[in-house]
């Protein structure tokens, strides 16, 4: 069931959609077909809070964010202005609203959000029929809903959500068959290792020292733990760790067949959505550019010129301790545009040591459009800073890293060297701001438990919420869950037991 | 047609109004109500209900910013404002949620939380209300009542059976007997009232803590019992040596201070009862409440007015004996001769502000 059936935008609307889809076109955007409708806030909000579909299954975090959203318009804290969805045909919603400069504007934005999503290399694997995906899902959900009843299924959606960031998003696309490594029998240990005792000849007790010395003794039985540590090692599964933990849990954990398929369905969404998350600083930037480019080449009126800089201004806004990825997105994009017209690029130019030469370098090559457009095509957030950010660029936009301080619990200014600032702003960046964590050992202590590992970048987990979610994940495993971090500077393992936590040092190996 | 966002959202407040009732005790020693009262909703404060996940928190992160500003300038608080984590601005802040109940639903999950039983009251159809009920529709009526889809129905049905009506010009003309009017039923409801009588003792060894204990309790008691019955009337006495009526805002503002004479409270309660509420046409409930520090050769007099007067007609007579520091609290030392003899009284000792969730359900876990 379609929420809203579809409705023809109205004339005036339809002129200037017409309008701005001609110049997207001769800018060389290419897009999917793009069906635009016009939505009060309400329903708005409503499709912002499923995400942009009109279907999804049942559950109350989308109420959630339907009346934070609601609550935060009517309190005038935010607006959404447009909602595109990256599908084919592309969807694009439209606040009604809107006057019609912002119209104007909103429409030539979402015309770049299209042809990111058609061409970034990022996007090439998600879904395009995702409309119909979310709405199988919805029926999958239902069914389920049906047979185990509603509150079973959403405290089940609730553990699998805790979850859901564990996949791999630089994985090319997901796995979905499994030739998965058997499932090693948990074999019994024949001989218990490790006890000292276990070597002894029969003597008598006063001659026993002689027979039996404590250093021998010793030896064998430290040669009989390594032995054990070993046997263990090769009892160690999976083999090489895996950053998907979702899926193996899929394949792995004790769940029940409609619990799989609720996990599988978190998993199939989460990678749906994850190249958004990989690539917003260059969507927004890639999207604000040809809203700017085209409006203030072909869109603008005199009336409309005042609100024009309005809106535009407000979405470029920039504050101390929030990065507006808008706002670096397109001006990084201009930067490189110019940065190529001029051919400030190379081994020459990087070689170049007087500032003023760079500066007024310009070999007038005329190659920034196609180079952005390469840029788009093939980069992702990360790479794109990587890439492109300059000392220049810092120092015009008065860049500078913060951190947070532990003894006045401020975030303050850091530093302002061009070094410190890609580093930070490449940190914050890898893994959309998550922590990255892995399945180490699913027969950890060769007793069945799991095992994760929390790669270490400098930034300690939230511990509260970690214990949270390992309860969540124990109700999936089913028997003990771990996670390696660290602690207050400490290599520590959080471990959870099915019913109470534990936080350990980890001994040095 | 219900929306698929209304489900979701219904289901929401649901799981936020759980949390509410987990916490409900808090919020009723709190006190935090009263100074609300007179108003049909509350907001309260939840905590936001999040799902956890492996999730990055304050201790070593950073992000990167745009404008002015030494190194080393603060550009943010940690934990409140919640934004500026390092993930490059694209997480939202933390909010706080308030959820909007009407005390109704407060009283409702407090009955629940304490299982307090649903009141049977006496004389159910002592006293009865006439309601109209628009239930019925029929051939006569005023044209301001007309029912227009009906009408419109059979006239359509009308014109469709004599072949009149001509789906290209679909015009439908109602005739004389196709008109159909709403009509109603006079119906008697049973009305139940009850009389609350509130005592409170504000001599000089009722501290301020005292007095607010037995004003959050008698905010509970009264949202409690206001669920139980269609009309409910209060009347508030303090006392000290004498006794004065006063008005509800009075009673929930008022400091005194004096010495305590118990039996003065008593003569005006069975004043006000003599003058408004005849027994055996009212659920009648008195709530007393005091230190116990009353003058000695005065206890005497208590009892025989409450066995005389009072114990005979309530439904309850509740004694909250509220711990003070200067009191003696000996009186309900007297009452406990009589716990025997009378189902109706019904006595409990208040500690401090912990205790007022237990007092509650001891006044009103009798149904009666």
């Amino acid at each position: 069931m379609v929420v809203t059936t579809h409705r023809p935008l109205p004339k005036e609307l339809s002129d200037i959609q017409q309008e701005m889809e001609q110049h997207a076109l001769d800018y060389g955007l290419d897009f999917f077909k793009t069906i635009f409708e016009v939505l009060d806030y309400e329903e708005l909000s409503m499709f912002a809070a499923y995400g942009g579909f009109p279907v999804r299954y049942p559950h109350w975090r989308f109420g959630a964010q339907y009346d934070e959203l609601m609550k935060g318009y009517s309190y005038g804290l935010q607006k959404i202005y447009e909602m595109v969805i990256n599908t084919d045909p592309c969807y694009a919603y439209l606040l009604s609203a809107n006057d019609i400069t912002d119209q104007k504007l909103v429409i030539a934005h979402v015309y770049g959000h299209c042809d990111f999503f058609k061409n970034n290399a990022w996007f090439a694997h998600t879904n395009r029929k995702m409309l119909d995906q979310m709405a199988n899902h919805a029926t999958r959900m239902n069914r389920h809903i049906d047979t185990h009843g509603y509150e079973t299924v959403e405290m089940f959606i609730d553990t699998c959500l805790s979850l859901e960031s564990l996949i791999d998003p630089y994985a090319p696309h997901i796995k979905r068959e499994s030739k998965a490594e058997r499932k090693p029998e948990t074999k019994q240990q024949e001989e218990e290792a490790g006890e000292a005792s276990g070597g002894r000849f029969p003597a008598k007790n006063y001659m026993d020292r002689y027979i039996n010395p404590d250093e021998v003794l010793e030896a064998e039985a430290s040669q009989k733990r390594e032995k054990a540590r070993e046997m263990s090692d090769q009892l160690k599964f999976p083999k090489e760790r895996m950053r998907d933990v979702l899926y193996f849990l899929i394949q792995y954990a004790p769940l029940e067949d409609w619990q799989r398929d609720v996990l599988s369905i978190i998993r199939d969404e989460a990678y749906y959505f994850a190249p958004q998350g990989q690539t917003k600083i260059m969507n927004e930037g890639w999207a604000s550019f040809w809203h700017s480019t085209i409006m203030t080449r072909h869109g603008l009126t005199d009336e409309g010129l005042i609100n024009y800089a309005d809106h535009h201004s407000g979405t470029m806004a920039t504050s101390p301790n929030r990065l507006n990825p808008y706002k670096l997105g397109i001006e990084l994009l201009k930067d490189i545009e110019e940065r190529w017209n001029k051919g400030q690029f190379g081994p020459e130019y990087e070689d170049c040591t007087d500032m003023f030469e760079k500066e007024r370098w310009d070999k007038d090559l005329g190659l920034g459009r196609e180079k952005i457009f390469e840029v788009r095509r093939i980069h992702n957030d990360i790479t794109f800073i990587d890439t492109f950010l300059t000392p220049e660029f810092c120092y015009k936009n008065r860049m500078f890293s913060f951190a947070f301080n532990d003894s006045n619990k401020t975030y303050e200014i850091q530093s302002r060297e061009f070094e410190q600032i890609k580093q930070q702003l490449l940190n914050s960046l890898s893994n959309h701001g998550r922590p990255v964590i892995y399945v180490q050992d699913a027969n950890y202590k060769n007793r069945g438990e799991l095992y994760l590992e929390h790669e270490y970048l400098g930034v300690e987990l939230k511990l509260d919420y970690a214990q949270d979610t390992l309860v969540n994940l124990h109700r999936i495993w089913k028997r003990p869950v771990n996670i390696e971090t660290v602690v207050d500077d400490r290599p520590t393992i959080l471990s959870y037991d099915g019913k109470k936590h534990y936080t350990n040092s980890k001994e040095k190996t | 047609m219900v929306r698929r966002i209304d489900r979701d959202q219904q289901r929401f407040e649901k799981i936020i109004k759980g949390k509410v009732r987990q916490q409900l005790r808090k919020y009723i020693n709190h006190g935090e109500m009263i100074g609300r009262k007179g108003r049909e909703t509350v907001s309260i404060p939840v905590p936001n209900i999040e799902i956890p996940h492996f999730q990055h928190g304050e201790k070593g992160s950073g992000g990167v910013g745009q404008g002015e500003g030494e190194v080393g300038q603060p550009i943010g608080r940690g934990k409140s404002d919640g934004d500026g984590q390092g993930q490059a601005g694209n997480e939202k802040g933390q909010h706080i949620r308030e959820v909007e109940l009407t005390l109704e639903e407060l009283a409702d999950m407090l009955g629940e939380a304490l299982e307090l039983p649903r009141i049977e009251p006496k004389g159910d159809d002592a006293l009865t209300s006439k309601k109209d009920r628009y239930t019925s529709v029929s051939p006569t009526g005023p044209d301001s009542l007309r029912h227009f889809k009906r009408t419109y129905k059979r006239a359509l049905k009308r014109m469709i059976a004599t072949n009149n009506y001509d789906p290209k010009d679909p015009m439908i003309i109602p005739t004389k007997d196709d008109e159909r009017f709403r009509s109603w039923k006079t119906v008697s409801e049973p009305h139940t009232n009850a009389a609350v009588i509130y005592m409170m003792d504000v001599s000089g060894s009722m501290t301020d803590v005292q007095k607010e204990i037995v004003r959050t309790e008698a905010f509970w008691i009264d949202t409690w019992l206001k669920r139980q019955y269609n009309g409910i009337e209060r009347r508030y006495i303090v006392h000290d040596a004498v006794a004065h009526e006063v008005d509800e805002d009075t009673f929930y503002r008022v400091r005194e201070s004096g010495g305590t004479r118990i039996s003065s409270a008593y003569r005006a309660a069975d004043h006000i009862i003599q003058r408004d509420f005849p027994p055996s046409l009212w659920n009648i409930y008195c709530f007393q409440f005091s230190d116990g520090d009353n003058w000695g050769e005065d206890n005497t007099e208590c009892i025989e007015n409450l066995k005389e007067n009072i114990f005979p007609i309530c439904n309850l007579f509740c004694y909250g004996q509220v711990r003070s520091p200067y009191g003696s609290g000996d009186f309900i030392k007297e009452l406990r001769k009589f716990e025997e003899e009378f189902d109706n009284l019904i006595l409990s000792e208040i500690d401090d502000k912990e205790a007022i969730y237990g007092s509650i359900k001891t006044f009103l876990g009798t149904g009666k």
